[in-house]
């Protein structure tokens, strides 16, 4: 599949986006800290700008942007209009969030209840985005059972590292946020690399004899496409990627998402207020960086079934 | 096919109820509706142009028409981008720059007729064989040849000698008829089918309705082509022969139904010279030809009277077998014994052709049985009495229901006359020639064999500001009928009906350019072209054309001084003239598609058609039959100014269509003919013939009756109506000539008889190659280039979806075929280690050419193909530079001569059949290696300026305004 | 309206004939003509004169190599929307736009209503969404539906464009839903089948297999033709000989 990039970017952004409303939200819940309105601010203002940027960039995706609104309609079947409600939604209970928090300082009460609501519904948001790519029988890798844990433990998982690094501007890191964040990092890992051994473990069982119904008659293979030039299936799913680059940038993907956190994060139980930040920050561009590769590669590592008529060997 | 009302009722009123948007469901799709005829190939489909705005919406096939009954190809499909080409030409322009360079000028038609004509004038009343007049895709031969004609040049052809005259002669000197497009099997009948190597523009969608029909039938379709795609991929049996050997295989297959006693005597005694007799008398003068009587009538010998008769004498008993003493004492024996003794030899056998055509001797041994299976245990019977030629009635008609098609795979290799005749021998034994399930003439065919027809243009005879005698192109029936200077060098400047190519029907278009340059055998001072791509794919040897077109004499003129073309788009040819004439788009012109001329008759309706202007050019130009009726007025050629040296056809080309009579009641168009419109074929001309036509859909078409539609060769009530019709000059019936006596009297001459002899470089070929009976012999290039530096064959293949070079400048076409491949069989490319989109050189003895490889399974293995004409030169059609077509895109034409190497005599014939000229381009034979480098292809060219700015898209809406419209 | 409708009162489709396709792109062409006038109007074409010439149709025709050597095939493959029973690119639509007509099955877009999100083309397994990438909406197959309910055609015209051209007569148009309709009875004689039936989209359009071939991989095997007598004493005269007999009997 065509790796668009502001798929890309909307899927990490608000991935990690609702992944630290969620933080945000449940620590609140919690009293994990006084309600700080500069924390408020900086870490809710995070969150909402990494949503609101990567809605706004997943509408460059759309070939009519301006009918972008139409897509809320459909939450009855479609997962994508689904994601769109709910995306809408999450702002609502963050907004009230927010307010307390921000202008009376108070995330208590009746807040709460907004705070429970905002992290089932940016944790909705989030199961909803993995469920548009879960639901297609069309692309093998995506079919997973793995694929909506993969989004929201990644969610997760930025989401904290997110949420290390806004805490540690304020104040000492507790040492339960980072043991929630390690734990959080780890299930992502986990559940990604259970995820890879999956989509290279499920068989390839379609090939171009089930594509054309064929096969009674031997083996089929592409004498010529149907144009000379890639048409726009071939371009949207026929995007390849040689397998020992993908390899390569699965460890890529692995040490900046998975291990340079975790070695951060390790850190910080020993670092001082002042070097905390630091390794946050680290740890905050590490995993920016390898979840934009993951997220590259679970396009381009996806096969579409599409594609046994222009010449795959199997899908 | 549908399944009819499947759609109906499910109106839009329940979409409102049902929740779903309303969609606009009727819509009305034209303003207009006019019927008209396709250009988009040779085919010439009835077309139903739908008109919105004044734009082409939409068009369809006619469903009433007789070629395509309302299905069109995806050619015809797809004519809106042809004709809304950014490569139109769009008014007159003379040349600026140097030839080549794309540097015009445009100018009014005014200066551009007066020019022409001014040319044209000086030529014609000084030395009129100083013009040379070829017409490439001309469908209007029946036109431009007169013209020609009361010019009075020679040298006039269309382009048939590079696509078709094998078929065309070679049917025609055997059958009175030929394949190619002037017959049809019996697609409703026939049960067994072969196809050997056919052309897919020629009666393209009439072949794609009949395989579809057949196979719908569970009639057997056997294929014989090196490449198994198009039609082939549907065929029961694909054959992948190697190319230029179905003669081989043919030859086998008569060898197997003679040896195992499979023929149908009876038919060959009835319609075939079979029992005619042949001097036997090797180094006399008239050593087999025929015995005749004082009258010259070809005699037999009739077993009732033990004696010679007529050999039309329709009581006789013939004999078939047996030498016979003639009164001179003389031995003489009929034909039938000596095609016999052909065939029967073991050169023919199964085994003996197996290795050189590919084909498994048991192969070749079972579909000879098949074949005689279907044509003698599966007769088709028809109850419908009818009366052969010598009056006797027959209560039914029954067929042999075996039917073959062949066109350019036999037709463009130098053994290809031989070939389409031994076809046509295998079709006339197994009794299948018009016949139920058979093979079927089409109207006007079946002609005399040979027609009756003799070519005109001996130079002798040519005088300035006279006339032709009679048309260019005939059938010599010996070297009398040659068209020879008094030195015995050729008349034509294409060297057609002269010792190098002495039945050239069609003429030798590919050799005029060559010819012209080297002043061979003459000098001429115009070239005047129509519709034909000379400068690039309709060339062998392309290089040397393009040296040839721009070659200068010692006093840096041109050595062709003036060159006048006519084409509607800016093609490759177009830079390479000096005065263009701008024709018009398929959809904008009048045409005639006429009996006289390449007819779009059915086996069973005799049909023309017209083509009218459904739109109105937005640009300065008009069609070219139009332009040539104006300067044959300007020119004051007889037939087209009247007595006082008026235009004869005021009205242009619409006028010269209903007017004009080639014979007194024979005109172009042979329906609604009489003053009112009540005669058919013949009578007066009718002034309201053209609104008949366009009632009618643009055609004309009359249904032959049933008991005519059968053994027309033979079948006496057909003969009278073909003789009222005009098609015909007498009744007699068509004798199938299996022995072709004609090129026996040329083989004699050879042999050093007659006045008319061959110059003695020429002898030994011509001894050769005209024998009278058909033979295989290998194709002329094998036998000439060292078969272990190039033992592959090259061959090309036309894409269904494309006619010529036309289709790269259509959006749509050019979508699906941008970019054309060398396809290799896998097990060759894994001997030169090529793999799929690997970049290969091609080299043959003339030079190499790099392309993309595609690799392939269903291909002969000795053979490497692409598709024709794809390739382009930059600057042409239109196309940006970057196009695939010129950069990735290739032609074979590169590789192949026009002339062969220098042969014994230090003599160089053209690349092209001995017997008819037929230009040889499939006999090429080249090696393969996998290439280094730019992954572009070469050669390349310069690229051709562009004269003026063409509306060339980055993006094309197509079809928006019919949308916004409706809102 | 991406829910989908319980059943449909018909099931139109196309039944597409395999073993007489030659692969002459007229139904591609047609297709092309027809619509770019009608209700997906236009099919964008991009770069149509330069280096990358593409844009949008509705019907495309592959062609395969199957199998290998004299038993191999060459297959001419056209290939354009199925119109499912449940077809997923209907149900992913998140705008309204995809549906499918309760009245006969029709899977249609609305040009005027879809976003361009192309997430339809993801969930079809057979690649027919076509994205017109210069109006930035989907495009598709619509079974002509302009044409088999438009008053202003002959009633023998009411049929989708590509069945209209086809020369060889490959193409097929009509209720599947109908056990008794032509196309039905067509698909139940040759075996008709759908395409990744394990896909599970219950495709409409049926394919028809190639019949099977009769040739060396097939011809059932016969005895030799036992060598004619021979009378004479070469194979000419004893020919002849027999020639002879024939015609005097």
């Amino acid at each position: 599949m065509h790796p668009a990039y502001s798929v890309i970017f909307f899927t990490t952004a608000s991935g990690a986006g609702y992944g630290l409303l969620v933080w945000l939200a449940m620590a609140s819940v919690f009293g994990g800290f006084p309600p700080d309105w500069a924390l408020g601010l900086i870490g809710l203002g995070l969150a909402l700008a990494l949503i609101t940027a990567g809605l706004l960039s997943s509408t460059a995706h759309l070939g009519r942007p301006e009918r972008a609104w139409r897509a809320f309609s459909q939450w009855r079947s479609s997962w994508l209009s689904r994601e769109g409600v709910l995306a809408i939604a999450t702002y609502i209970p963050a907004a009230v969030l927010g307010i307390s928090w921000v202008f009376y300082e108070r995330f208590d009460g009746a807040v709460a209840i907004a705070s429970v609501l905002l992290s089932i519904l940016a944790l909705a948001t989030v199961y909803a985005t993995g469920m548009i790519y879960a639901s297609l029988p069309t692309i093998r890798a995506w079919h997973q059972p793995l694929t909506v844990p993969v989004y929201l433990t990644l969610a997760m998982a930025t989401g904290g590292i997110l949420f290390v690094f806004v805490l540690s501007l304020f104040t000492a890191l507790p040492a339960w946020a980072i043991t929630l964040a390690l734990v959080a990092v780890v299930a992502a890992y986990v559940t990604k690399r259970f995820y890879w051994v999956a989509i290279d473990e499920s068989p390839r069982s379609l090939r171009p004899e089930n594509a054309t119904g064929l096969g009674h008659l031997g083996t089929v293979r592409q004498l010529e496409p149907p144009h000379a030039q890639a048409n726009f299936v071939m371009r949207e799913m026929g995007f390849k990627v040689a397998r020992k680059h993908a390899v390569k940038l699965r460890r890529l993907s692995a040490y900046l998402l998975f291990l340079i956190p975790i070695v951060c994060l390790l850190l910080l139980f020993i670092a001082s207020m002042y070097t905390a930040p630091f390794f946050a920050l680290v740890a905050v561009l590490a995993m920016g960086t390898g979840v934009v590769i993951e997220r590259w590669l679970f396009f381009a590592e996806a096969e579409h079934v599409s594609m046994l008529y222009y010449g795959a060997e199997a899908a | 096919m549908s399944s009819g009302n499947a759609a109906s009722r499910a109106g839009s009123d329940h979409e409102a109820s049902r929740g779903q948007p309303k969609v606009e469901l009727s819509q009305n799709p034209a303003d207009e509706i006019k019927y008209t005829t396709c250009y988009m190939c040779a085919c010439r489909c009835g077309i139903k142009v739908y008109l919105k705005d004044g734009k082409v919406r939409y068009i369809e096939g006619n469903r009433d028409h007789p070629v395509n009954k309302g299905v069109l190809c995806g050619k015809g499909s797809a004519g809106i981008m042809q004709h809304y080409s950014p490569a139109r030409l769009r008014a007159p322009m003379k040349r600026v720059g140097p030839r080549g360079s794309g540097e015009f000028k445009e100018i009014s038609w005014e200066e551009a007729l007066d020019t022409a004509t001014y040319w044209l004038a000086n030529v014609r009343a000084t030395d009129p064989k100083r013009l040379a007049f070829f017409t490439g895709r001309d469908q209007s031969q029946s036109l431009t040849g007169y013209w020609a004609l009361q010019y009075g040049t020679p040298n006039y052809a269309a382009h048939g000698g590079f696509c078709s005259v094998n078929m065309a002669a070679g049917g025609l000197y055997t059958i009175g008829g030929a394949f190619w497009e002037f017959g049809d099997p019996d697609w409703e009948h026939t049960k067994y089918f072969m196809l050997f190597g056919v052309a897919e523009d020629h009666a393209s969608n009439p072949i794609k309705m009949g395989i579809g029909k057949l196979k719908g039938r569970g009639a057997k379709f056997v294929s014989i082509n090196p490449v198994r795609t198009g039609y082939n991929a549907v065929a029961d049996e694909w054959i992948g022969i190697r190319p230029g050997t179905d003669g081989l295989f043919v030859g086998a297959l008569i060898h197997e139904l003679f040896r195992n006693r499979k023929i149908d005597l009876d038919y060959l005694v009835r319609y075939t010279n079979a029992s005619w007799l042949v001097i036997q008398d090797p180094g006399a003068a008239d050593h087999g030809m025929f015995v005749r009587d004082e009258e010259g009538a070809p005699l037999l010998f009739d077993k009732k009277s033990g004696g010679f008769v007529k050999a039309t004498n329709p009581d006789a008993e013939p004999a078939i077998t047996g030498s016979r003493k003639l009164a001179d004492g003389r031995t003489a024996r009929p034909v039938f014994e000596l095609m016999s003794e052909r065939f029967l030899t073991d050169a023919y056998s199964p085994e003996a052709v197996e290795e050189r055509t590919g084909v498994d001797a048991e192969q070749i041994r079972r579909i000879a049985r098949e074949l005689a299976e279907v044509a003698f245990e599966q007769e088709v019977v028809i109850d419908q009495p009818w009366t052969d030629w010598t009056g006797r009635r027959h209560e039914k008609m029954i067929g042999r229901p075996v039917s073959m098609h062949a066109m350019r795979g036999v037709s463009a290799h130098s053994n290809g006359f031989h070939t389409c005749r031994m076809i046509h021998i295998l079709q006339v034994i197994l009794g299948s020639i018009d016949c139920p399930g058979g093979f079927l003439y089409k109207p006007p065919y079946p002609k005399q064999s040979p027609p009756w027809l003799l070519p005109h243009g001996a130079l002798p005879k040519i005088r300035p500001l006279e006339p032709l005698g009679g048309p260019h192109l005939g059938f010599p029936l010996g070297p009398q009928h040659l068209l020879l200077d008094k030195d015995l060098k050729p008349s034509r400047i294409d060297k057609g009906f002269s010792w190098d190519a002495p039945l050239s029907a069609h003429g030798l278009m590919h050799m005029v350019i060559n010819n012209a340059a080297n002043k061979d055998p003459y000098k001429i001072d115009v070239l005047f072209l129509y519709m034909a791509n000379m400068a690039w794919n309709s060339s062998m040897n392309i290089p040397g054309t393009l040296k040839h077109l721009t070659a200068k004499d010692e006093n840096g003129e041109y050595v062709i001084p003036k060159i006048i073309y006519s084409d509607a788009y800016y093609s490759e040819m177009v830079p390479y003239a000096d005065l263009i004439l701008p024709d018009t788009t398929y959809l904008e012109r009048w045409d005639c598609i006429s009996l006289l001329d390449r007819p779009i008759s059915t086996a069973e309706m005799a049909a023309d058609s017209i083509r009218h202007p459904v739109v109105k050019p937005d640009r300065d130009v008009r069609g070219f039959q139009e332009v040539l009726i104006d300067l044959g007025a300007r020119l004051k050629l007889p037939g087209f100014v009247d007595e006082k040296g008026e235009p004869k056809y005021p009205g242009g080309y619409p006028d010269y269509i209903v007017n004009h009579e080639r014979k007194p009641g024979i005109g172009p168009l042979a329906g609604w003919r009489g003053e009112d419109g009540s005669k058919i074929g013949r009578g007066e001309p009718n002034p309201k013939q053209l609104e008949r036509y366009l009632e009618n859909g643009s055609f004309f078409a009359h249904e032959i009756e049933p008991h005519m539609r059968y053994f027309r060769h033979a079948n006496r009530d057909y003969m009278e109506w073909a003789l009222e019709m005009g098609f015909r000059m007498e009744t007699n019936p068509v004798i199938f000539q299996l022995y072709a006596e004609p090129l026996q009297a040329f083989r004699l001459a050879a042999e050093g008889h007659g006045d008319a002899q061959p110059p003695e470089t020429h002898r030994e070929r011509i001894a050769k190659y005209f024998d009278p009976l058909p033979f295989w012999y290998p194709p002329f290039e094998e036998t000439m280039v060292d078969q272990k530096t190039y033992p592959l064959h090259a061959i090309t293949q036309r894409p269904m979806h494309m006619y010529h070079s036309w289709g790269s400048q259509n959006a749509w076409l050019r979508q699906i075929t941008a970019q054309n491949r060398l396809y290799i069989h896998r097990d060759l490319g894994r001997q030169h280690g090529i793999e799929d989109d690997d970049w290969v050189w091609v080299s043959s003895a003339i030079g190499r050419v790099k392309c993309q490889a595609r690799l392939m399974d269903g291909v002969n293995r000795d053979t490497i193909w692409t598709w024709n004409a794809i390739g382009k030169r930059k600057g042409a059609w239109g196309l940006s530079d970057e196009a695939p077509e010129s950069n990735q895109g290739f032609l074979l034409n590169h590789l192949i001569s026009e002339l062969l190497p220098e042969g014994g005599g230090g003599y160089r014939y053209s690349n092209s059949d001995p017997v008819t000229g037929q230009a040889a381009w499939f006999d090429l034979r080249v090696n393969i290696e996998k290439a280094d480098g730019a992954n572009e292809t070469e050669p390349r060219f310069e690229p051709m300026k562009q004269p003026f700015e063409m509306d060339t898209p980055d993006v094309l809406s197509f079809g928006a305004e019919f949308k916004e419209r409706a809102r | 309206m991406t829910t989908l409708p319980q059943s449909t009162d018909k099931k139109l489709g196309l039944v597409i004939d395999l073993d007489i396709c030659v692969g002459c792109q007229a139904c591609a062409t047609s297709c092309k003509e027809w619509n770019t006038g009608g209700y997906s109007a236009p099919l964008s074409d991009i770069d149509p004169y330069g280096a990358d010439p593409h844009g949008a149709w509705l019907n495309r025709v592959h062609s395969y190599e199957v199998g290998d050597g004299v038993s191999g095939h060459t297959v001419h493959f056209p290939r354009s929307c199925l119109h499912c029973e449940t077809p997923a690119c209907v149900t992913v639509c998140p705008t309204g736009a995809s549906y499918k007509r309760a009245e006969d099955g029709i899977v249609l877009v609305n040009p005027d209503m879809c976003i361009g999100c192309k997430l339809c083309s993801w969930a079809c397994p057979y690649g027919a969404r076509e994205y017109d990438e210069h109006h930035g909406v989907m495009k598709k197959c619509t079974l002509c539906v302009d044409r088999i309910y438009n008053e202003h055609l002959a009633e023998v015209d009411r049929i989708p464009a590509c069945v209209r051209a086809c020369p060889t007569g490959a193409r097929h148009f009509g209720d599947i839903g109908d056990p008794d309709s032509a196309v039905s009875k067509l698909v139940a004689e040759r075996g008709g089948y759908d395409l990744m039936p394990e896909m599970g989209y219950k495709p409409v359009n049926k394919y028809l297999p190639p019949r099977a071939r009769r040739d060396q991989t097939t011809a059932e095997v016969r005895p030799p033709v036992e060598t004619p007598e021979r009378t004479g004493k070469d194979t000419a005269s004893s020919f002849f000989a027999w020639a002879d007999k024939m015609l005097s009997s």
